[in-house]
């Protein structure tokens, strides 16, 4: 009898989803008709642009920024008086390629013309192969395997591919620091940590300059200590500690070092850039600490100032780089169009073609690189700025 | 036709329930084909089609380990990975070899199905032996050294053969597969499975999931799934009739592995790319749901309730950011309205007549 | 020395898990229910005494006090409203429900507080060196093992003499025969879950010190291992938690430091399916075989 109710039930329930998948969701906010009242003569167009990420789940700290930071972009755009606007969208993709497909599905649905998506190197595979089936132009802030572009002509990074930042750590510490003793801590069960790790080691071996001494690794599941890793390392002699990782556990790894006073010198990729604004961090602990950033939220231009300030005030939270990769990408994908000439009635198919014309010949100026320009291939070339923290701050070197 | 309504008139119950499961699945795949080729359904539905299919064929032969056999097992997923990264690369090995994609996606299901029963065996052997939650655990520990072990391995096609890498030490890389010109990577490391070509299909989601329940429901109303379901009931009873505990047990478990291993080599040749992290503790307790949701031993429940609860969380993106909030409420009222008896007291009331016809089969 | 420095590492990071542990076995040794919402408990116990010491400038032992009254009313509410209404369903409804519970308190931690990771200041910071530095264990480490230990007695003492205690006893024993005996089920439950969601708020404040991060779901991982810690041990044995969480924290460091830092997880399991292979019930479990 307890089966036939939730039999029921689940007949019930199924009803209700079905039902619910039918309706569309909310469109979100139009841009006001009233913003571009000053206009002469062109006219504005208004395309669908969807984003998405992991906005729930252990990656969400970097969904999240993906998504705000493209928001941003898109109310900043549609407030001023451009004649290409937006209809934002975005979705939760749970860092999962099953989720994404369905979030990119969903987006798709309701009439997205352009995806700046998906945050995570695992999800973007997935949708990427998607996207260049259906011809959809897809441009991800922050995916950085070169997989993600490879052999799809509409695919566009924002960010440094992995190898990208493997050879220029590894390029930097050689001339600035020839003969250290390298150890390294990599999260072996994370493509864009393995995808640096491994440029990174073989461009170690060729160049000769400075010798690897230790190499550990650690997966989600064993996140919460690190002390082995760092006895290693400081048992091999380590005085440089490569970490090709995220921000969030290279805070622990620096607090736990400090705790059993091991002081190398510890060397971060972009992933590094956040750790100075997570709240409560003591930034003693990071000093000295160098990195390889496109992005810092101490920098003095004008237009990252006021980015990092508004960011602020709307989320609560400073920006990290995934925020000013994503809100590069929509002024990206906003460059674009409009060189392209892309009027809002056009196909996402059509909008794509027109699109992968213009990328090679585009350079655009953003929060993450000056006269960012793109290859065939959808890589971005910009210039990696070695950042070392001193006092709380970055100083360029 | 009167002859034929007295003949279904005189079967027994659960053989009537198994045909309409069967006439259910049959019609509801008829429904959605035709949906689909007159384009009714969006692109939404259309991607869930594939992925309902595995996680309803996850679903039942999960149930053939905690709804028949009852035995609960935290690591379904772990058997699903093995047979996902196992048909993709039996899959991508055999681009050229086997150009037809339906034959491929068969063989691939099927080299799943005997590496998740293998794997199955091994880990079925020795455990079956523990009871209740410290097989729960040992289960769940399973999940999490396939998830790690998966994590390690780097394999790559060439003219040559296979070429299959355990970078344990974690300072290898494709490269050291040693692969020629003409070589791909199929499985990467921590990049998992990337540039699979995607042969799944709903056709082949339909005939997975009719197989998963002509063998399921027919091993139940064999001989041996009544030994089965004797041994869940009371093993002490069931071993003094000189019934082979282990044999049963194993019976069922291996058949489960197996089916979830041509679940999850279905669902890993429906994405380009696949990570071993997918299997993992949490989508192991996701299957688990979807049992007890669907009612244990209840075999189109959980065809059901795989369904909907797929759904579920894509229908509620409406909620944007209070999404899974919504999917966490709605869980926990669902298990409570359908288990609490003051719910079901109520329920039973606003409809007395079905009520009554049941306690009378009861 | 090597070694040895290892054996800290392992014990520090095993104290930890013995803390979680001994919440765990205590809900599972009474109400014999997987509570797999303990591990978010907590998380938020790490949230309500961050905000307080960040936010609110208290304190640090209040802010302690504070996360452990916040999370006993927490574990009361959830109690009352998602396991009570199910006490006579099978088992693996409530195991269900409790999934739910786990999912909705990440998810609105993650509305309250947002994704991004916080910086746990440790409640108390600073390094004992022995042997002249060579060996080095952080206070934190050894105010862990002091307040397992500490809990591990009282929760002892408590189950074994006091009358609250030898009720919950008789309840995991027996329910229908308690009731008979004039003892309130429900109630006793009830007292299980509020202590049990109260060590979560200390077992929050010093994972979290430890771990010295903050995310919606730092529960997660370190509720799972110490809930393998707990079945290691002999699930519902207080001495048998804390020994499981010891002994799994130094064999997960050992395994990283002289095997491989990749498997170690995967090590940690293997060694733990062994284990229950050679002792069904865990190292302390007692293993109770069926009468007929």
């Amino acid at each position: 009898m307890k089966k036939k109710f939730a039999a029921m039930f689940m007949a019930a329930a199924m009803v209700f989803t079905m039902a619910a998948c039918g309706q569309k969701a909310d469109t979100p906010s139009t841009p006001d008709a009233d913003a571009s009242g000053d206009q002469s003569g062109a006219e504005v167009q208004t395309f669908v642009l969807g984003s998405c990420g992991p906005l729930t789940g252990s990656a969400a700290i970097y969904g999240q920024a993906v998504v705000n930071g493209a928001e941003l972009a898109v109310e900043e755009i549609n407030a001023s008086d451009s004649t290409v606007k937006f209809t934002f969208l975005k979705q939760d993709d749970e860092a999962d390629g099953e989720k994404a497909l369905n979030a990119y599905n969903t987006m798709m649905d309701e009439g997205m013309q352009v995806l700046v998506g998906p945050t995570t190197t695992g999800a973007s595979l997935t949708v990427s192969d998607q996207t260049n089936a259906d011809r959809t132009f897809m441009l991800t802030p922050s995916a950085s395997s070169p997989d993600v572009t490879s052999g799809k002509d509409n695919v566009f990074q924002v960010c440094f591919t992995d190898p990208n930042q493997g050879t220029g750590a590894a390029d930097y510490i050689a001339e600035n620091m020839a003969g250290a003793k390298v150890a390294v801590i990599y999260r072996n069960d994370d493509a864009y940590s393995q995808g640096i790790r491994d440029t990174f080691v073989k461009e170690a071996e060729a160049k000769g300059a400075f010798e690897i001494v230790s190499e550990t690794t650690f997966t989600d599941a064993t996140s919460t200590d690190f002390t082995v890793q760092l006895t290693a390392a400081k048992n091999a002699g380590a005085d440089l500690v490569f970490l090709p990782i995220y921000y969030q556990p290279a805070s622990v790894i620096l607090s736990q070092a400090k705790a059993m006073s091991y002081e190398p010198t510890f060397f971060g990729v972009d992933g590094m850039d956040g750790i100075l604004t997570m709240p409560g961090f003591d930034a003693s602990l990071a000093e000295g600490v160098m990195l390889l950033t496109p992005f810092s939220v101490n920098s003095e231009d004008a237009a990252t100032r006021s980015f990092v300030k508004t960011y602020t005030e709307k989320y609560g939270v400073e920006p990290n780089q995934f925020a000013a990769d994503a809100y590069d990408g929509v002024y990206i994908v906003k460059a674009a169009l409009e060189k392209a000439g892309c009027t809002a009635d056009m196909s996402s198919t059509d909008i794509c073609e027109a699109l992968i014309q213009v990328m090679p010949t585009l350079s655009v100026d953003g929060l993450t690189g000056k006269a960012m320009t793109w290859n065939a291939e959808g890589e971005v070339s910009k210039a990696p700025l070695a950042a070392v923290i001193e006092n709380g701050e970055y100083v360029m070197k | 036709m009167a002859k034929l309504t007295t003949k279904f008139k005189s079967l027994k119950k659960t053989t009537k329930v198994d045909f309409a499961t069967y006439l259910g699945v049959i019609a509801v795949f008829i429904v959605v084909t035709v949906l689909q080729n007159s384009g009714m359904l969006n692109r939404k539905m259309l991607g869930l089609l594939v992925p309902i299919c595995c996680y309803m064929s996850m679903a039942v032969s999960l149930n053939l380990t905690v709804g028949i056999l009852g035995e609960l097992s935290l690591g379904h997923a772990g058997f699903m990975s093995v047979g996902a990264f196992s048909g993709v690369i039996v899959s991508q090995s055999l681009l050229t070899a086997v150009p037809n994609a339906p034959v491929r996606l068969a063989i691939a299901m099927i080299v799943g199905a005997i590496f998740a029963a293998i794997v199955g065996l091994l880990v079925g052997t020795p455990v079956l032996r523990l009871q209740g939650d410290y097989l729960a655990i040992v289960t769940l520990a399973f999940g999490e050294i396939i998830a790690d072990l998966i994590n390690c391995l780097l394999v790559g096609y060439d003219a040559s053969g296979l070429h299959i890498l355990f970078n344990v030490s974690g300072t290898k890389t494709i490269d050291d597969l040693g692969l020629d010109a003409t070589g791909y990577a199929i499985i990467k490391g921590a990049q998992g499975a990337t540039g699979t070509k995607t042969i799944a299909g709903l056709t082949a989601g339909f005939i997975l999931v009719m197989v998963t329940l002509i063998i399921v429901l027919n091993l139940t109303r064999s001989r041996a799934g009544r030994a089965i379901m004797a041994i869940r009931d009371n093993p002490i009873a069931a071993q003094s009739v000189g019934l082979n505990l282990t044999k049963y047990k194993l019976m069922a478990f291996v058949t489960s592995a197996a089916l979830a291993g041509a679940a999850g080599a279905l669902y890993g040749l429906n994405y380009s790319s696949l990570q071993s992290v997918k299997f993992n503790f949490n989508t192991s307790i996701l299957i688990l749901v979807f049992v007890v949701l669907g009612g244990l031993g209840n075999i189109w429940g959980s065809l059901l309730s795989a369904a909907a609860l797929t759904i579920l969380p894509e229908a509620l993106r409406q909620f944007a950011d209070y999404r899974m909030l919504v999917y966490a409420i709605v869980l926990i009222l669902v298990m409570l309205a359908t288990n609490n008896p003051q719910f079901k007291a109520f329920f039973a009331k606003l409809l007395p007549r079905r009520h009554s016809a049941e306690e009378k089969e009861d | 020395m090597e070694f040895l420095s290892y054996l800290i590492s392992g014990i520090s990071l095993g104290s930890v898990y013995a803390i979680i542990a001994l919440g765990y076995t205590m809900v599972y040794g009474i109400a014999k229910m997987l509570n797999f919402a303990h591990g978010d408990v907590i998380m938020v116990g790490g949230y309500i005494s961050f905000c307080a010491m960040f936010y609110l400038g208290l304190p640090n032992i209040v802010a302690v006090l504070l996360a452990v009254v916040v999370c006993t009313v927490l574990g009361i509410i959830i109690e009352r409203l998602a396991y009570k209404p199910l006490r006579s369903a099978p088992s693996l409804a409530v195991l269900i429900t409790a999934i739910g519970v786990s999912y909705f308190l990440q998810n609105s931690a993650l509305l309250i507080w947002k994704a991004a990771a916080r910086v746990y200041p440790p409640v108390v910071e600073g390094t004992a060196s022995l042997f002249g530095g060579q060996l080095s264990i952080s206070y934190i480490s050894l105010l862990t093992i002091a307040v397992c230990v500490v809990i591990m007695l009282a929760l002892t003492a408590f189950v074994n003499k006091s009358k609250m205690g030898k009720a919950m006893r008789a309840c995991s024993e027996d329910k229908a025969a308690a009731q008979l005996m004039g003892i309130n089920v429900n109630a006793t439950i009830s007292a299980t879950f509020a202590i049990g969601s109260a060590l979560a708020a200390i077992a929050g404040v010093l994972l979290c010190s430890f771990n010295t991060s903050l995310m919606p779901t730092t529960g997660s991982m370190p509720g799972i291992k110490a809930f393998t810690a707990a079945v290691f041990g002999g699930i519902g044995s207080i001495p048998g938690a804390f020994l499981g969480g010891l002994l799994l924290g130094i064999i997960e460091a050992l395994a990283k430091a002289y095997i491989s830092t990749t498997l170690a997880n995967a090590i940690v399991f293997a060694v733990l399916i062994v284990v229950l292979l050679v002792k069904p019930a865990g190292l302390l479990g007692k293993y109770v075989p069926e009468k007929v």
